[in-house]
């Protein structure tokens, strides 16, 4: 059989077909890109070794456009965003899948890209892609490449992350600045054309979670502010926890270069979705400790603590504005930007 | 960020805001209307209402295109969208306005309507050129400001010769609806109104020279301003300055944009394309003379209102039996600022953003929409801003 040409080639229909073609493009690409002791088993899933503390498990599905934008694709993207989850939970993140969804006539040297841009993203987190799947869509019924990927994860005893557990005092720590993402695809939309060198912040978080759990194991909760940014994640979280939320705008951080796109089209940077950034809810007496191990890491260097959980019946998040007055910051209605990952 | 943050500074802020409190005599009441819709979002973004003292009540008026644009414009838009080989352009914020029968552009795309959401009426243009057997309408909506891009796309258009492409033409106008406004004032609901916070971006097409009569005829003054934070504070002042001096004057607190006479160039361009409708119904306001614009005779093949004229008059044939607006709906006195978006009964049960009953709730612009997402917890007991005092 001739090999895969990955540099005019298309996906046709036969590579999701379970015949020769398919089994071809799993070795030549998935297969060789991947490989680790799991996968390699080349079963129909991966067996893995048992593990000391509870599981965790996370699945995300990324359908971003651009497939390519600055600062990542939507395979870093596809491996970032599940780590993250799994890491959310105040876990450790041990293995991934890929589920792919791909449209025929799809170009296989963007396959190429991504799925080599997957590998390297799960390699430098230390994550392994244990197991995969392949389907081919006709042409028309996809829109290039989707990609599913689940992770599993272990969390150590004693350590309790939950999105219901925040009480009335906790503060809120932020890792850095807000809208990166966002405005990164936003700038590659066509119908925009504006020009920016603004960069998506996509990155995995679990080191930076280690170091934090490590330091402060009583950290009640972990989010990764993604679709709806900070805004939808707090509220979903003072729901959850049936509690009101204050944040203080002036220790936000954002790029000037966010800003001034957000400014321009009409965005609200809270809104607008981060995919390398971590919100912490602490108790108060821990938010020091907890800044300071943030910052101290690299991922974390801009931490800052932007606000403090409230009783309130309302379960209202609201802010201090800069400016000196306030007002509420109410979940995202209707969408921002349209598929974003 | 240049030339903007200047007009945030919380500093500036707290020292207009004591100016405020130091002018406003507190033995009366002041009623000032923010006429725009860009307005009424910065006083709530920026939570200006907090730095007011109770007696200066801002009334949110019905500059917000969305807000103001009738049902059955809406309907004729949809039945456009519907017909066979359209597609339809038009601004993001039209897209989930409800229509008759609950239903919206969104809802219809999802049912297989080719509804495109656009940022530029230029991209109207080249949806049509890169769809030559498809009919392309744009559905235009808004002030004076999106007038005059309106104008160029069907300027151009007649220079490409496009066959395939035309224009649903509801630009409205500024002046005509205050003075709509200020007519309702001995209506069965009084309005309370001593003065307005004029348009930032429109004055800068239209100048400040249309807004003279409001004082001369009316005894109502006007203060331009800017759509920043402290814009708007600097024009609350200079309003209660002139209120306190028995003054009616128009003054300009947008200097930095706005000139007597407005954007000529813009203003010639509109005045090629487009001339005065004799009437025009706004929500709210009801019909109103000489207050919208349609395209004249020289771009009349770029009309759409003359090009699918059959499918309006069935439509609107169609459409006579079908219940409108929710009767409980109070869009139309919060649009005049007789009532508050909480004065409502559908206000946040059942008429929120994620589920819009009335077209308020509908634009972030929207008096409602803002009241809901920025100003809803003025009713909550719980002050951010003292608790954060308290907790250090």
């Amino acid at each position: 059989m001739k090999r895969l040409d990955f540099k005019s080639g298309t996906v046709e229909m036969v590579h999701g077909g379970g015949g020769r073609a398919m089994a071809q493009l799993i070795s030549e690409l998935f297969a060789a890109e991947f490989s680790n002791d799991f996968l390699n088993q080349g079963n129909d899933g991966a067996i893995l070794p048992p593990v000391k503390g509870r599981l965790v498990m996370a699945t995300d599905s990324h359908v971003v456009s651009p497939l390519f934008f600055p600062g990542g694709d939507i395979g870093s993207l596809s491996v970032h965003g599940t780590i993250n989850d799994v890491a959310m939970n105040g876990a450790k993140p041990l293995y991934l899948s890929a589920g792919f969804i791909l449209e025929e006539g799809f170009p296989l040297a963007d396959l190429q890209r991504i799925v080599r841009s997957m590998a390297n993203a799960a390699k430098e987190a230390g994550v392994p892609i244990v197991t995969g799947d392949t389907k081919v869509v006709e042409k028309g019924k996809g829109d290039g490449v989707f990609i599913s990927t689940t992770g599993v994860g272990v969390v150590f005893d004693g350590v309790e992350c939950s999105g219901s557990s925040v009480k009335p005092g906790d503060k809120i720590l932020l890792s850095g600045s807000i809208g990166d993402h966002g405005v990164a695809i936003l700038s590659q939309r066509e119908s925009l054309g504006f020009e920016s060198e603004i960069v998506s912040d996509t990155q995995s978080l679990h080191d930076l979670v280690g170091v934090m759990i490590q330091a402060v194991p009583n950290v009640r909760c972990l989010r990764d502010p993604t679709r709806g940014g900070v805004a939808n994640t707090l509220n979903e979280i003072a729901q959850q926890s049936e509690v009101g939320i204050c944040l203080y705008e002036k220790n936000i951080a954002i790029k000037s270069q966010v800003a001034a796109a957000c400014e321009f089209l009409g965005l609200d940077p809270l809104y607008v979705a981060n995919e390398g950034k971590l919100l912490a809810i602490c108790p108060p007496e821990q938010a020091d400790l907890l800044l300071e191990v943030m910052r101290s890491h690299s991922k974390g260097q801009d931490a800052a603590i932007i606000g403090e959980v409230l009783a309130d019946e309302h379960h209202f998040v609201q802010m201090v504005t800069q400016f000196g007055g306030r007002r509420m910051v109410d979940w995202l209605n209707g969408e921002q930007l349209p598929r974003i990952c | 960020m240049k030339y903007v943050d200047e007009f945030r500074d919380g500093e500036l802020a707290q020292k207009l805001a004591q100016d405020i409190k130091n002018a406003a005599n507190p033995n009366r009441h002041y009623h000032l209307m923010e006429f725009c819709g860009g307005h009424t979002h910065a006083i709530f973004r920026y939570g200006l209402p907090g730095l007011l003292p109770s007696n200066v009540e801002l009334i949110h008026g019905p500059g917000c295109p969305v807000c103001v644009l009738p049902m059955a414009r809406l309907d004729m838009a949809m039945a456009l969208a519907k017909s066979e080989n359209v597609i339809l352009c038009t601004y993001g914020d039209m897209l989930r306005v409800p229509g008759s029968g609950r239903t919206s552009l969104l809802k219809i795309k999802a049912q297989g309507c080719d509804v495109r959401m656009l940022y530029s009426p230029a991209d109207a243009l080249l949806i049509a050129q890169q769809n030559p057997d498809r009919e392309v309408v744009f559905f235009a909506i808004g002030f004076e400001t999106t007038t005059p891009p309106t104008a160029v796309v069907i300027q151009q258009a007649q220079k490409l010769g496009l066959k395939n492409f035309s224009v649903f033409c509801n630009h409205v106008l500024t002046p005509a609806a205050m003075h709509a406004i200020l007519a309702t004032r001995d209506a069965e609901e009084p309005l309370k109104l001593d003065g307005f916070i004029g348009p930032a971006h429109v004055s800068t097409l239209i100048g400040s020279k249309p807004y003279e009569i409001f004082p001369k005829q009316y005894g109502t003054p006007v203060v331009i301003a800017g759509f920043e934070p402290l814009d708007v504070l600097q024009a609350i002042l200079m309003l209660i300055k002139q209120l306190n001096a028995g003054k009616s004057e128009i003054e300009n607190e947008f200097t930095r944009a706005v000139t007597v006479d407005g954007n000529q160039k813009a203003k010639s361009i509109t005045d090629d394309v487009f001339e005065l409708r004799d009437t025009f119904e706004w929500r709210g306001l009801g019909f109103v003379e000489k207050s919208a614009l349609k395209i004249n005779e020289k771009y009349a093949e770029f009309d759409a209102e003359n090009k699918f004229q059959e499918i309006f008059t069935a439509y609107t044939e169609s459409m006579k039996s079908v219940p409108k607006d929710n009767k409980a709906c109070e869009c139309p006195s919060i649009l005049r600022g007789v009532k508050k978006p909480n004065d409502c009964k559908l206000f946040d049960n059942p008429c929120t953003p994620d589920n819009p009953l009335g077209s308020c709730m509908v634009s972030s612009e929207g008096a409602c929409a803002a009241y809901y997402q920025y100003g809803r917890f003025l009713n909550s007991s719980v002050n951010v801003i003292d608790a954060v005092e308290v907790n250090g």
